[in-house]
């Protein structure tokens, strides 16, 4: 059976990239967000929020790193596996750090220990952040 | 080093998580800025009450 959406009452839901919706790489968006917090919105051409995105991430790791947060490096029990995990979703933010040696080796402090968790959720966002762009970019969330 | 206290390290964790959080789980404007505030409100109104609890188990 055949149905036409010909005069019913919901609108066609619009897509950030529009009728081209179907063209290019799809997952440029989430690749990108990943890397770099917001460029998946920034690809898809979501100033606004792309920039609060940035902000709001890269804010939550530098404030990691200035209170001398963790970086973890390798997994020894199942929470250093988990904090390795939720460090690597900051991407190139990651990546940086370990080449540039940032953050501290052990949590002395209490700060350090917050500075750790701010680290490893500014990844868990990143991550969210990813996936919404890629959302957007697939029509599956509306414009 | 960066010395902050506790709460400001709670109100910056509900700012920027709140933020994050208002933008990728509602669709428009008006509603990401509710969601976020309402998440913002939760973040820090716990952290208060958790903390009174704990210093009043503590006593």
């Amino acid at each position: 059976m055949l149905y036409s959406q010909k005069g019913m009452a919901t609108a066609p839901v619009k897509t950030a990239a529009g009728s081209n919706s179907q063209q290019g790489f799809v997952y440029l968006p989430l690749i990108a967000g990943w890397l770099f917090p917001g460029a998946g919105h920034f690809l898809l051409r979501k100033w606004g929020r792309g920039a609060l995105l940035s902000v709001s991430i890269i804010g939550m790791f530098v404030l990691g790193l200035a209170m001398k947060g963790k970086i973890y490096s390798s997994a020894q029990d199942i929470l250093d596996m988990l904090g390795f995990v939720g460090d690597l979703g900051n991407g190139l933010l990651f990546v940086l750090s370990r080449v540039l040696g940032l953050g501290a080796d052990q949590v002395m402090v209490t700060t350090a220990d917050y500075g750790t968790k701010f680290i490893v959720v500014a990844g868990l966002l990143n991550v969210i952040a990813a996936v919404d762009a890629h959302n957007l970019r697939t029509g599956r969330k509306p414009e | 080093m960066t010395h902050i206290s506790h709460f400001t390290a709670v109100f910056l964790f509900a700012l920027f998580a709140s933020t994050v959080f208002g933008i990728t789980q509602r669709e428009t404007p008006r509603r990401m800025f509710r969601y976020g505030l309402y998440c913002f409100c939760l973040f820090v109104s716990s952290a208060i009450v958790i903390s009174w609890v704990m210093f009043l188990i503590a006593r």
